[in-house]
């Protein structure tokens, strides 16, 4: 009957409730984070690494979720006490766990007390500043990162008779109605990640602020500002070339990057750490280039800005367990660990001897699309401008920015009205966040 | 008492949590809990002046009953269908139910294989027709795509119930009613709808729960709300304010008031609807 | 049942091949993608028809797992996945129909204040609940176990409902029948209201058993140890929604078999649904 299969099924599953979790031998250290596919193999062997060449700390990392869920995991941990010692939280989460003041540990500070080797001029400024005060003080350890280069398909040049790559956005737009015009009809150009690409990045390159108070990172009651001249007449020119599709939105995120790897959207402006997808599934002639820039911008191109995550480290441990976490970010500074995670992940090297020695080991050589980004992050040091950004809600912020700008796009607001209500939307949200983070 | 097993799971890991939520809606706090400020019923004010804040209520509603009601009556006409004594029919039955298993994760996932502007097997499908399908850009579409993904999810479920609600009814009634030489669309309302009635009440009420509360996976996976929130229902906005933005407070204030809503609209169907339900 | 039978067949296969191919497609779709190549599928140039590639594919999954020398055990995650649907279902049967039981069928004070108590947990998203239910596990030292992970989900309002609305639908006959028999209320219970409760609680069990197979915040929430992680789990770890390469064959692939538990549920619990198990005659 069908009872007695419930019956036996229940009671073996009860017995087996009750396990009880196994018994630590050495000093753990949890490691949450977000890494999926091929960048989990690298969080996994990082951990190996380290757990194999020394006895006396072993580094647990455990999958979370995405960055969204890993943050969250995070915050009910921390809340029930049970926090881990390493979170793994994307860039724009760095407002929130900076205004965590007793949640976090700052790694200079860990490092300060646990005596661990520490050298903040050895990482890449413009890396590090995002994570890092005013004072260059390093508030948590970079992991991955990336930035926004162009990646174009070099077949579809030819077909256009485009002799060279576009430098600036001018030439872009020429070279997408060509493009348009030699086959390319649903899409000249595209981008994903609408507002990194076109309004973070953008200021940033053209040395022009997002908001006030270095974009955020001198306090939390910056201002948004980006709705100025630039800003708007390139928004203004995206929506005219939206109506023929010369340039065509593809979402939010960046759901639509299979666009340029099918060869239907011949330039497409996203994240450098794309390089593995475009390597095994182009079917074409490919490269990158650095982001292009208006010309009449004085001070462009500046530089970029950084994407990616860092690694945050809880507070509340013990120094045993600190001295732990410090050994561990020590460990993944050795440049050539670093060489290792930057050739086999496509992310960033974070410090500049890494940088150094893999130009040195002729590594861009054949693979120049990956020296790109760092190109365009060393390109000249930061301004006010360009270390960062630093906004509260970012999540939030760009879901709103995102919204105004597919209204432009969709013909329902023109460009200054749709940058306006999002820097007048975007500050109500930064003046709630302010409300929050008491200092 | 009987009850006390469930009572107690509920009180333990529901009510509890849900009075904490309920408090959290006064309180103004940093995603961490670390500061806290009691404001009273400024959440809650905040919420009541935006506009936006109708307009998702408004929204909610709709697609509430859109998806319910054309989840429903699909996976009614399949399961009365699939009721009949049919060669191949327990195969049917499976092909129908199995949907229900895909997991989550990768059924937002497959949406975007289909229907994708660009990327998608069915887009390339309707460009071809020659329709402008941009759910990125235009609003209606993007609804349209919710409400299709959210009600074929449950139609899975909705079936399998009916099936189970057909299959209880004994054969000698429909055999009584053949030979009253009633027709057979006839039949079906006179005879199988008042007593498939209890379980059509049980759905109804499951599938609108399930479209105000369930619907936030989908829509996060799919459009985020966009474009220029046409998607933004009241449990995602939940969700966004809360677990994406980090304003508890806020996020609870809007789950409180969702509560009352919908137990207000159950209340009514249990009150006005139930009344024609035939025991 | 005797007019025009043939035409009344045809008509009924077509609608149920129609309904199939409207609620199957994104299934076929899933199998279909983890037998193309990877490319094919990132740029939208899968065809309908199956490629090439199901052994390689399959085998991958199976025995070797996604491009690194690290991975999961597939087998570890499906058990903890099934303890897991099989406790929620089972727990979540048992509860709600005793609780269901004693709402219909006593009387006693407050009872329907009760059902709805049991009803409004249907109510509060749990996206507000999360924080302070994860609280209570962690304090209860539920963490990382199958407590733990079903204990909260058990109490289901859907199912008590469901169980409610049957047993009003039971002739009072019966329950008189019983009385003069000499059966006490459980005896009546477990003698006649259970039997007759079977296609119910069958159909109940494909759903519970599903629900809790598929559940992923909140086992992601819980879990800290990797060998308790669940299929689902599994499968999100796969699919890489920032720059890194997805393999989406192999994603396919193991969530098609992620799907096999289920459908073999599926399958059994068929067997219940049996017309003419019960013949309440008045």
């Amino acid at each position: 009957m069908a009872f007695r299969h419930f019956g036996a099924a229940a009671a073996v599953a009860v017995t087996l409730a009750l396990a009880s979790s196994p018994a630590h031998a050495v000093i753990e250290i949890q490691w949450w984070h977000a890494m999926t596919g091929g960048n989990n193999d690298v969080v996994i062997k990082l951990a190996n690494d380290f757990n194999a060449a020394q006895s006396d700390y072993k580094v647990v990392p455990t999958y979370k979720g995405n960055y969204a869920d890993t943050m969250n995991a995070g915050i009910a941990a921390f809340r029930a006490n049970n926090a881990p010692h390493i979170m793994q939280v994307f860039e724009v989460g760095t407002a929130t766990m900076m205004a965590a003041t007793g949640a976090i540990k700052p790694v200079y500070k860990l490092m300060q007390e646990t005596g661990e080797t520490f050298d903040p001029t050895s990482y890449l400024p413009a890396i590090s500043g995002y994570y890092s005060t005013s004072k260059g003080e390093m508030l948590s350890f970079p992991f991955n990162s990336s930035s926004a280069v162009m990646w174009v398909n070099l077949d579809a040049l030819k077909k256009a008779a485009i002799a060279e790559i576009p430098k600036t956005w001018p030439q872009l737009f020429e070279d997408a109605k060509k493009l348009k015009a030699a086959g390319y009809d649903k899409c000249g150009f595209s981008n994903a990640w609408i507002t990194w690409v076109n309004l973070e990045q953008l200021s940033a390159w053209h040395n022009l602020p997002l908001s006030t108070k270095a974009n955020g990172l001198d306090g939390f009651d910056t201002v948004l500002e980006f709705n100025g001249p630039l800003q708007v007449k390139h928004l203004e020119t995206l929506v005219e070339l939206q109506k023929d599709k010369t340039y065509d939105y593809s979402g939010r995120t960046n759901t639509g990057e299979g666009r340029f790897t099918s060869g239907e959207c011949p330039i497409y402006l996203t994240s450098s750490a794309f390089f593995g997808n475009v390597k095994s599934q182009a079917k074409f002639n490919f490269t990158n280039a650095p982001m292009p820039y208006y010309p009449d911008a004085q001070g462009a191109p500046q530089n970029s800005i950084i994407g990616g995550a860092s690694l945050w480290v809880m507070g509340g441990k013990t120094p045993v367990e600190y001295k732990g976490v410090a050994k561990f970010l020590a460990f993944l500074s050795d440049t050539d660990r670093q060489v290792w995670v930057h050739k086999s992940s496509g992310y960033l090297p974070i410090t500049k001897a890494a940088y150094a020695k893999a130009k040195q080991e002729g590594f861009y050589k054949d693979q120049p699309y990956l020296e790109t980004p760092l190109i365009e992050l060393t390109n000249k040091a930061p301004t006010e401008n360009s270390r960062g950004l630093r906004l509260g809600n970012m999540v939030q912020l760009r879901d709103i920015w995102a919204e105004e700008i597919e209204q432009a796009l969709a013909g329902k607001k023109t460009a200054k009205q749709a940058l306006d209500a999002a820097v007048e939307r975007g500050n109500v949200m930064l003046r709630q966040f302010e409300k929050t983070a008491v200092r | 008492m009987l009850v006390t097993p469930q009572l107690a799971v509920v009180l333990i890991f529901f009510y509890w949590p849900a009075a904490q939520a309920v408090l959290q809606s006064f309180l103004v706090q940093d995603a961490f809990g670390l500061s806290t400020t009691f404001v009273w019923f400024d959440n809650y004010k905040e919420l009541l002046s935006q506009p936006d804040y109708f307009a998702a209520i408004v929204r909610t509603f709709v697609f509430s009953f859109a998806i319910a009601l054309s989840s429903l009556s699909l996976a009614l006409l399949l399961a009365v269908m699939a009721d009949k004594p049919l060669r191949g029919v327990t195969l049917y039955r499976t092909l129908l139910i199995w949907p229900y298993a895909v997991a989550p994760p990768v059924a937002g996932v497959l949406w975007v294989f289909m229907l994708n502007p660009s990327l998608g097997v069915l887009s390339r499908g309707l460009s071809a027709i020659g329709i402008d399908w941009n759910p990125l850009l235009k609003g209606e579409q993007a609804a349209l795509l919710i409400v299709l993904a959210a009600a074929w999810k449950q139609i899975s479920y909705n079936f399998l119930f009916f099936l189970a609600g057909l299959q209880a009814i004994p054969k000698s009634v429909f055999e009584a009613a053949a030979i009253d030489g009633a027709r057979p669309v006839r039949r079906f309302w006179t005879v199988t709808f008042p007593l498939l009635s209890p379980t059509i009440f049980f759905l109804l009420v499951v599938n609108i729960v399930y479209a105000f509360f369930e619907t936030f996976g989908i829509i996060d996976t799919m459009t985020r709300g966009g474009p220029a929130r046409a998607t933004e229902t009241m449990v995602y906005k939940v969700y966004q304010d809360g677990l994406l933005g980090g304003n508890l407070g806020g996020s609870a204030a809007q789950s409180v008031i969702l509560m009352i809503l919908v137990i207000l609209l159950t209340a009514v169907e249990f009150r006005f609807v139930e009344r024609k339900v035939t025991y | 049942m005797v007019e025009h039978e043939g035409i009344k067949r045809y008509v009924a296969h077509a609608i149920l091949w129609i309904g199939i191919a409207i609620v199957a497609f994104p299934v076929y779709l899933a199998f279909i993608a983890s037998t193309q190549d990877n490319a094919a599928i990132a740029n939208g140039q899968m065809s309908l028809l199956p490629g090439g590639h199901l052994l390689q594919t399959y085998y991958q999954t199976i025995f070797v797992g996604t491009s690194g020398s690290t991975r999961e055990p597939v087998g570890t995650m499906m058990f903890n996945s099934f303890v897991m649907a099989m406790l929620i279902a089972v727990g979540k049967i048992a509860i709600s129909m005793i609780s269901a039981y004693a709402i219909v069928y006593f009387r006693f004070p407050f009872r329907m204040a009760i059902f709805w108590v049991i009803f409004i947990t249907l109510m509060l998203p749990v996206e507000v609940r999360i924080y302070p239910t994860y609280k209570i596990v962690a304090d209860l030292n539920l963490l990382d176990s199958y407590a733990g992970l079903s204990l909260p989900l058990i109490a289901s309002a859907t199912a008590t409902l469901l169980f409610r609305q049957f047993f009003m639908t039971v002739p009072d006959e019966l329950l008189e029948a019983s009385r003069i028999d000499g059966a006490g209320p459980l005896r009546f219970f477990w003698d006649t209201l259970l039997p007759l409760s079977r296609t119910n609680m069958a159909a109940l069990f494909v759903i519970l058993f599903i629900l809790g197979w598929n559940q992923y915040l909140w086992p992601l929430l819980i879990t800290t140890r990797d060998d308790m992680q669940t299929i689902q789990i599994g499968i999100r770890k796969m699919i890489t929604t920032t720059d890194a390469l997805t393999e989406w064959p192999i994603v396919m692939a193991t969530a098609v078999l992620a799907m096999l538990p289920p459908v073999l549920v599926v399958v059994a619990m068929q067997k219940l649904f049996v017309r003419g198990l019960i013949e309440t005659e008045k």
